[in-house]
């Protein structure tokens, strides 16, 4: 056991712990016998009046202490608690708990190895599957993305068909896995960008799906986007799939207003999906990507797979997923 | 000999009226985080957010309301048990003073975010050390007073009260051990614990519930040990059960913190010697409870008609019933149910509300008259309606806990046949909201209570004038 750096602390352990129990029976023992006069007060009076009767203690109280005792040297000889030694019943909270999960996947493996052979389409459209699948989405996913999967701000929506990492089963399937993360540097690749200039290029990102801006400002917006936006969100604003989100649709992220587009150039942004592959195991991802699939944007396999996200590290952003 | 000395009434007095004024801005505190968890919208601005007031909660019931309570009847207690003055009448001025600013401090610091993380030591460094220089000085004051005294033996009050300044002494600093931030070359109010990971934590639940132990439990056996037979005028039933519950009360309660860390990181053994520790304790805590309630074996019939004994015998019955329910709960088997849940909070204010509380309450009433000179309170029959009010607010408060986190504990381990979890934690708080309304209402009870007992309080003022009593001279030695 490695609750110890060396073998004294196990003896001190059994010994104060032993020492301890025992001594509370001792005490309890000998303060037993002390001498009685029942209804006689000990002759003390303190503040006029305080007295105190000589009662024995109670004898039902005695043996409630007594118990307590026994039970606590019984429970000391079955379960850990007397330093290295294990107890005669060798329980341990890891070995229960490692015997709960092998029994959990004995009895529940099947059902979810039933699906995991078919292909996501199949699973999709199982309705027994589609069930379970929500079970697992409401327990792991609707912290972030919401009971309703509609997600909130900064996290995305999964019902739409506007996909930051892809929305194909293995693009879902790998989001889910290996966890996503996105990087959107301050003031992009243009790290010289004043406020003002900044503020041009937030009016020209706004023109860029038709919303209402300073139609000057975004003049000289469109000429900064160039240098410092293009890289990552296209000459056009358009994105790319797993390295910067489309500035030209109706999803935003974040939000569409002024105030926060220019608080995402000036200070980037940071997002991360944390990776659940090796704490669900393949069959629930299987079935949690089907689910996800069949919210109502899974898009079909690609002919060729997608490039992977992690191809452009200099940017990538879910910042403004518009 | 009927001398011309008088006992310090005067800090006494101070701490008494301050116990009144802390319970109702604590347990508005109280009532609002309640009110939040019905009606998250309340959580109007970030230093009135459920997260700030929380910790301004808990330190204004314990520390302000709990330790003027504390404080006024240990000085009251002591002087006239020790038939003495109260020692360093000085630094007894300084402890009141020096207490009702560090409240004040923490008033400010935990809504604006100063917080050392650290639960019920919340209150950031330089506090600690204005705490630390009070409570020594309260230990002076206590301790000089004992040594003092003109009666050969020391009253039974008095060790419970001792044990309990001695231990929250080491408690809070060892728990609060803490490296400040230097900033940019500024020290900073901030501070990280001098302990790290599961050792941290074992020291902060040896703190924790030690606080529990002698804070809420042997300072305030300390103060039923005295108003009880007095206020029922019976001696103390059993002098040989007080002392053997004492010192197993506070050997056993040292054992007990790993109970709160079942199931983590902690060692299996640590957890498992916890747990027994937690067992023994039964025995010695339920020794107080006998000690309180049989001493008014003989007198049953003053409970009819006395109020303020109601509130003692009932604060010990709800001292009986959480001391009961928390060896129960330090079972691992029970502790997998009822750990994270409500069910706790109802065991933690069954413990404040029904015990903490009830028997301060009762003792401020026996004291405030005799403090400000008066035959009795300015109305006995309002102490009577606040008794029943409180009862009844404590009542239906741990009553809609029990509920509310045995349903959370078995909704939280629901699983469906394909091992899903039935109920995702959303449904379990939506199932909880009735609960939380049934508490919040319990909850306002018992602060109505506190309003009335705030106008009996100055009426009896009003009509009154501050009284020093004259030392009283001891019995005759035997």
């Amino acid at each position: 056991m490695s609750d110890f750096v060396s073998g004294f602390w196990n003896i001190y352990v059994v010994g104060i712990v032993l020492v301890s129990v025992i001594g509370c029976g001792v005490f309890l023992w000998t303060q037993s016998s002390a001498k009685h006069v029942e209804g006689e007060t000990t002759g003390h009076v303190w503040d006029g009046d305080l007295q105190e009767f000589s009662n024995p203690l109670p004898s039902w109280w005695r043996w409630l202490f007594y118990i307590t005792i026994v039970f606590s040297l019984f429970y000391l000889a079955m379960y850990p608690g007397l330093g290295t030694y294990q107890g005669q019943f060798g329980w341990s909270s890891t070995g229960q708990y490692d015997g709960e999960m092998k029994k959990a996947d004995d009895q529940y493996g099947p059902i979810y190895k039933k699906f995991q052979s078919q292909d996501i389409m199949t699973v999709a459209a199982n309705s027994e599957a589609k069930e379970m699948g929500q079970r697992l989405f409401l327990t792991y996913c609707s912290q972030c993305h919401g009971s309703d999967a509609k997600g909130a701000r900064g996290f995305p929506n999964l019902t739409d068909n506007d996909w930051l990492f892809g929305g194909t089963p293995a693009q879902i399937k790998e989001s889910i896995q290996k966890g996503r993360d996105a990087m959107m540097p301050a003031k992009g690749v243009k790290p010289d960008l004043n406020g003002d200039q900044i503020k041009d290029l937030a009016s020209y990102v706004k023109s860029l799906s038709g919303l209402a801006s300073d139609s000057i400002r975004a003049q000289r917006g469109k000429e900064l986007f160039g240098p410092a936006c293009s890289a990552c969100h296209g000459p056009d604003g358009k994105g790319m799939v797993g390295v910067a989100p489309n500035l030209a649709d109706k999803t935003w992220l974040y939000s569409s207003s002024e105030d926060v587009i220019i608080e995402t150039i000036t200070k980037g942004r940071v997002n991360r999906m944390p990776a659940f592959g090796e704490f669900l195991g393949d069959a629930k991802v299987h079935l949690l990507t089907a689910y996800v699939y069949g919210l109502g944007g899974g898009m079909k396999e690609a002919p060729a797979p997608a490039a992977a996200p992690a191809a452009a590290p200099a940017e990538a952003a879910p910042a403004e997923k518009k | 000999m009927q001398s011309q000395a008088t006992y310090n009434y005067k800090v006494v007095r101070q701490f008494a009226v301050m116990t009144v004024i802390w319970g109702i801005v604590g347990m508005l505190v109280g009532v609002i985080i309640a009110a939040q968890l019905v009606w998250p919208e309340l959580n109007v601005h970030e230093f009135l957010s459920y997260g700030r007031l929380r910790p301004l909660h808990t330190n204004a019931v314990i520390f302000a309301f709990g330790g003027c309570a504390l404080f006024a009847t240990s000085y009251f207690a002591v002087q006239r048990t020790s038939h003495v003055p109260l020692f360093a009448p000085a630094l007894a001025a300084f402890t009141f003073w020096g207490w009702q600013l560090i409240i004040v401090l923490a008033a400010l610091s935990l809504p604006l975010g100063f917080t050392s993380g650290k639960e019920y030591a919340e209150l950031e460094w330089p506090i600690d050390i204005l705490i630390t220089l009070v409570w020594v000085s309260y230990a002076v004051v206590f301790f000089g007073t004992i040594v003092k005294r003109t009666v050969s033996h020391i009253y039974v009050a008095n060790w419970f009260f001792g044990g309990f300044i001695l231990t929250v002494a080491v408690l809070h600093l060892v728990n609060s051990a803490a490296v400040p931030v230097f900033a940019a070359g500024i020290l900073t109010p901030k501070s990280y614990s001098a302990y790290a990971g599961v050792q941290d934590a074992m020291i902060q639940w040896w703190y924790g519930h030690n606080a529990v132990g002698f804070f809420l439990t042997a300072g305030f056996l300390g103060m039923m040990y005295y108003f009880v037979p007095k206020q029922a005028g019976r001696p103390v039933y059993s002098y040989r059960l007080s002392v053997v519950h004492f010192w197993a009360l506070i050997f056993t309660y040292m054992w007990a913190g790993p109970h709160h860390l079942h199931y983590t990181a902690l060692p299996d053994w640590t957890q498992s010697v916890g747990m027994i520790f937690s067992l023994i304790l039964l025995a010695p805590s339920w020794g107080g409870m006998i000690n309180g309630i049989m001493t008014l074996s003989g007198a049953w019939h003053k409970l009819r008609d006395d109020p303020i004994l109601k509130f003692m015998i009932t604060s010990l019955s709800f001292y009986g019933m959480s001391t009961f329910e928390g060896p129960m709960m330090s079972i691992k088997t029970v502790n997998a149910l009822s750990h994270y849940t409500d069910w706790t909070v109802g065991h933690v204010h069954s413990g404040a509300l029904g015990w903490v509380a009830m028997i301060s309450i009762g003792s401020i009433y026996y004291l405030l008259p005799r403090l400000f000179g008066k035959p009795e309170m300015h109305s006995k029959k309002l102490i009577e309606v606040h008794f029943w009010i409180a009862t009844i607010g404590v009542v239906l408060y741990i009553a809609s806990m029990w509920i509310a986190g045995v349903m959370q504990g078995l909704m939280w381990r629901a699983t469906n046949v394909d091992g899903t979890l039935t109920y995702s934690f959303v449904e379990s708080v939506k199932a909880t909201y009735p609960f939380w309304t049934i508490r919040l209402l319990g909850g306002l009870l018992f602060l109505s209570g506190m309003f009335i007992m705030a106008y009996n309080m100055f009426l009896t003022m009003a009509g009154g004038k501050a009284v020093d009593a004259p030392v009283l001279a001891p019995a005759a030695a035997h």
